[in-house]
């Protein structure tokens, strides 16, 4: 079965290019405009990994790992946050509230892939 | 042709820099336009009449959706008009501006006559002597063994400084 | 692998010009002062999200222009600065600054680099202001990553010691991924320490009791240790010691600078693409899925050999119910195209503020409809003449305040911006309580112009119109919107060309009210055929008041060849469409035909054509597409027959009438009062 990943952002060109690269390296990917949507798709359902921005209205990135981590079939999947360098005290905030990394933007595909891969081994 | 041969064809094209013609028939004279700007070759059908536009601009057609104007080449050109007849055709060229595909028109002509593989070297800027075409509207001669073809620029001609500049024609 | 992501740029461009409206509006929204938070945590997501694409997507001077207003807005959310008004202009002018830029690198054009420069100073110096808090937020309080200024040594290796604390698998970080992330880097010696693993029955089976002696022998930076720890540094015990290699050489190790080549290659023609609610899209799939179901009731009608009265009504319905679902399935296709008009209004609160302090007016805006939904091109093209009717309100409709004061009105005036859907019509009312049109004045220029003779009866609606004329634009009379050397006519042009029309009633002393009426989509028009001789055209039915036959005793031949139709107490001009489109009818004879009344813009005509066809919705098709604008014809359509039909727009109409027809002297205004 294939991988899947839940990727959550505001942004439609960030979902996108995070989307199209990741199904070009084989992934399955689900997307989500804010942490209430995400929430609610992954309680449908079963993702390997999820990915997620951290400012996003209606429900942020913190919030929406506090949420997942609570769920127990989110325990211990792979939580990335996709964060920038002038919001690093939201890295560990984000850590706090259980999320396993976080990839810094601006990122270019390759380097997601790369960060992807590893978390998945 | 089988692809390979077109493929070949391609290769040597852009080796000795040929280009295709389509030419057509005029007054009795022959007249070439790239063939990469023809779209398509359709008979005459009838066409509905713009209003208050000069009578080479015979109509628009409704080309699977899109409207299509069609222009008499002969009258475009101020020759004899010609009673259309089975062989007039309506060749649908696709015209460009400054490189860029920016409408589709359709010409009127008396006939299609053949395709013409020419070397652009042998394409000789047209000298002033007195063909019956304006002289604005041409490219260029081309000599095709014994005949002598009229190549015509098509983006010239079908380009809105010709069918733009109709309001004060129409004063 | 690699990806190009200019593909992602216009959808970026697309959300970052949405962004900017967002944030020019809730900025406008903010409460010097006491600023709401949720209000400051949309303008900073906003320039969050502009930051971070603009990054991704290579636009650095967008990405180092927005981070600076990204930390100001930070420190506001934050609490750590007060919103000032100061600010919030600053960064109102900043939004504009964005958007020019993102219009540059749209267009492929150059950037103004002064302007940014200016502006970013602007944003720094504020930034480096008045804060309570000592400068930016953006304290990483991570190990430097910054490795530029760190001395690289060469080493032998790095022995690890890496005791995770029992909870961090339950950020998803496993152990083994980062033990195998170090084998990467090189070769690695691990020995493992399960001493605090306790009994079963102790265990938790969601804890990590292990931990681990990690040798690794390469010659790696400790950065590259430490990057693998990055996530997980306040998760477990780390220590990282360098084996040192006495003759180790340390030489300069400089990194290849970053390539920061334009990844973005000249983009041909912009493309635009529509953002659709889900809904709409579900809507779709339902209404296809309906056609489906028809579709293959119908089959089932293929194969019948003879109908009988069953099969016959079995048929009847499926038609009847394919017309129904198609009918349905082309409204909801255009319902995709539809927008709320609030994307043309949002830009106002803004000019507003901005014009009344210019011009030292109080001025209140209220929308009101700004839901209202309409065809995004109409959309796109309504704005400006919007923008044009809001800044002749602002500047000439409402006094300054002390002349409001002397005429007992409040100080503040009030300008009212409405949408409503009527018929099929969009209805935009510009609205203002200001001093009204000056109609002494606009009739006292319209003679200077020649536009209307001493003693010609005319009307004060027909007065004011008058502003609308070409080359009727005077400062002081009201038409000339603000020095920008634009008319009213351009604004009544420009809502022309998209179908509709532009009209103003005004009260001295009360104010006046600018009606725009606009087709809901430039797509489909209800339209009533009419033949003359072989040719069919196509009369808009919005502008139709009646259709009629002709009775001679109420034609009247004014001056020679200008008639005229009297419909009640009404002297309508007689328009012979033959004449205006030059084609050979059946016949001259108004009595063997139809006369069609419409109107348009107060104007009524009566269109003298042979015979009146059906009436039915048809799809607008573009003669400019490939051809021209006509004069008189607002487009063409496809009949069922795959004929083309062209579509009369009587505004044009009725002008090459008046240039073709009417002899000079009677051009001025058809009126009751003239013809009598």
């Amino acid at each position: 079965m294939a991988t899947r990943i839940l990727a959550v952002d505001d942004s439609t060109s960030m979902r996108q290019m995070v989307t199209f690269t990741l199904k070009g390296a084989g992934y399955e990917v689900e997307e989500a405009a804010d942490g209430q949507q995400a929430l609610d798709i992954a309680k449908g359902g079963k993702f390997d990994l999820v990915l997620s921005d951290v400012n996003m209205p209606v429900m942020d990135g913190i919030t929406l790992v506090k949420e997942l981590r609570s769920l127990s079939n989110y325990k211990f999947t792979p939580i990335l946050m996709l964060t920038t360098e002038s919001t690093g005290d939201k890295k560990t905030e984000g850590k706090s509230a259980g999320a396993t990394g976080w990839i810094v933007k601006p990122f270019n595909p390759e380097q997601l892939l790369t960060t992807i891969k590893k978390v998945l081994g | 042709m089988t692809d390979a041969e077109m493929q070949i064809d391609e290769l040597k094209r852009e080796d000795a820099e040929t280009r295709e013609f389509l030419t057509f028939m005029l007054a009795g004279e022959e007249y070439g336009v790239d063939i990469l700007r023809v779209q398509e070759i359709k008979g005459w059908d009838s066409v509905t009449n713009i209003p208050n536009t000069p009578d080479y601009i015979r109509g628009v057609i409704n080309l699977r959706g899109t409207i299509v104007p069609i222009i008499d080449m002969r009258l475009r050109f101020k020759l004899e008009p010609l009673e259309y007849g089975p062989t007039t055709v309506v060749i649908v060229l696709k015209v460009e501006k400054n490189s860029e595909f920016v409408r589709t028109m359709g010409v009127v002509v008396d006939a299609v006559s053949d395709v013409h593989d020419v070397p652009a070297n042998q394409v000789k800027a047209s000298p002033d002597f007195g063909t019956t075409v304006d002289t604005d509207f041409v490219k260029g001669l081309a000599t095709v063994g014994e005949k002598m073809v009229i190549v015509l620029d098509i983006d010239y001609m079908l380009n809105s400084q010709e069918l733009a500049s109709l309001d004060e024609v129409m004063e | 692998m690699s990806i190009d992501i200019s593909q992602f740029l216009q959808t970026f461009f697309e959300e970052s010009f949405e962004g900017l409206d967002i944030m020019e509006s809730e900025l406008l929204n903010l409460n010097v002062g006491s600023a709401d938070k949720e209000t400051i945590n949309t303008i900073f997501r906003a320039a969050h999200s502009i930051k971070g694409g603009s990054g991704t997507f290579g636009l650095s001077s967008v990405a180092d222009y927005t981070h600076v207003l990204e930390t100001l807005l930070d420190e506001m959310r934050d609490g750590k600065r007060d919103v000032t008004q100061q600010s919030v202009d600053v960064m109102l002018q900043s939004v504009d600054v964005l958007r020019e830029m993102l219009n540059a690198l749209q267009d492929n054009l150059d950037l103004d680099h002064d302007r940014i420069a200016s502006s970013h100073k602007q944003l720094t110096d504020l930034l480096s202001s008045d804060t309570s808090l000592p400068a930016a937020s953006s304290t990483d309080s991570n190990a430097p990553k910054d490795s530029d200024t760190q001395e690289e040594n060469s080493s032998g290796g790095w022995i690890i010691n890496f005791s995770p604390y029992p909870d961090m698998m339950k950020t998803g970080n496993d152990p083994v991924r980062i033990i195998r992330e170090l084998e990467e880097l090189g070769n690695l010696t691990i020995e493992l320490n399960d001493e605090k693993v306790p009994s079963l029955d102790e265990l938790e089976p969601e804890s990590c009791y292990l931990s681990w002696k990690l040798t690794l022998h390469a010659d790696v930076p400790i950065d590259a240790v430490q990057d693998v720890f990055s996530w997980v540094d306040d998760e477990c015990e780390l220590q990282i010691n360098e084996i040192i290699i006495s003759d180790g050489y340390s030489g300069p190790d400089r990194r290849a600078p970053e390539s920061t080549g334009k990844a973005r290659k000249a983009a041909s023609k912009e493309q635009t693409s529509i953002r659709v609610g889900i809904d709409k899209v579900d809507d779709l799939i339902n209404m296809v899925g309906e056609l489906v179901i028809t579709q293959s009731m119908l089959h089932q009608l293929h194969d019948v050999e003879e109908f009988n009265q069953n099969t016959l009504e079995r048929l009847q319905d499926g038609l009847a119910q394919l017309e129904q679902h198609t009918r349905e399935l082309q409204e909801n296709v255009m319902r995709i195209r539809m927008m709320p008009i609030s994307f043309a209004f949002q830009r106002f609160p803004r000019l507003v503020r901005d014009l009344s302090n210019q011009f030292g007016k109080n001025i209140e805006l209220k929308l009101t409809g700004e839901q209202t939904e309409l065809d995004k091109t109409v959309m796109e093209k309504i704005g400006d003449p919007l923008v044009h009717l809001v800044r002749n309100s602002l500047d000439h409709g409402i006094e300054m305040p002390e002349i409001r004061a002397e005429a007992g009105k409040p100080e503040t005036g009030t300008i009212e911006l409405n949408a409503f859907h009527r018929g099929g019509n969009i209805i935009i009312e510009i609205k203002d309580d200001g001093a009204g049109l000056n109609t002494q004045k606009i009739l006292q220029k319209a003679k200077e112009n020649g536009l209307v003779k001493e003693g010609d009866t005319i009307t004060t609606e027909q007065v004011n119109d008058l502003i609308f004329q070409p080359g009727f634009s005077t400062a002081d009379v009201v038409s000339d919107v603000s020095g920008r050397g634009v008319g009213m006519d351009v604004v009544r042009r420009n809502i022309r060309a998209l179908n509709g029309s532009v009209e103003v009633v005004s009260t001295p002393g009360v104010g006046s009210v600018f009606t725009i009426r606009l087709p809901i989509t430039l797509a489909i028009l209800d339209g009533q055929l009419v033949r003359v001789g072989k040719e069919t055209y196509v009369i808009p039915l919005i502008s139709i008041i009646e259709s009629l036959q002709v009775k001679n005793e109420f034609v009247n031949a004014v001056t020679g060849s200008a008639e005229v139709y009297k419909l009640r107490d009404e002297y309508i001009p007689i328009l012979r469409l033959y004449e205006i489109f030059d084609v050979e009818p059946d016949t001259k004879n108004l009595s063997a035909g139809m006369l069609v009344i419409v109107e348009s813009e107060g104007q009524k005509l009566a269109i003298f054509v042979d015979e009146l066809l059906s009436q039915q919705q048809v799809v607008i098709k573009s003669l400019e597409t490939n051809f021209r604008k006509i004069d008189g014809l607002s487009g063409a359509t496809i009949l069922g027959d795959g004929t083309v039909a062209l579509i009369a727009d009587i505004v044009g109409v009725y002008e090459l009438y008046q240039k073709k027809i009417v002899p000079s002297e009677l051009k001025v205004i058809h009126d009751g009062g003239v013809a009598a």
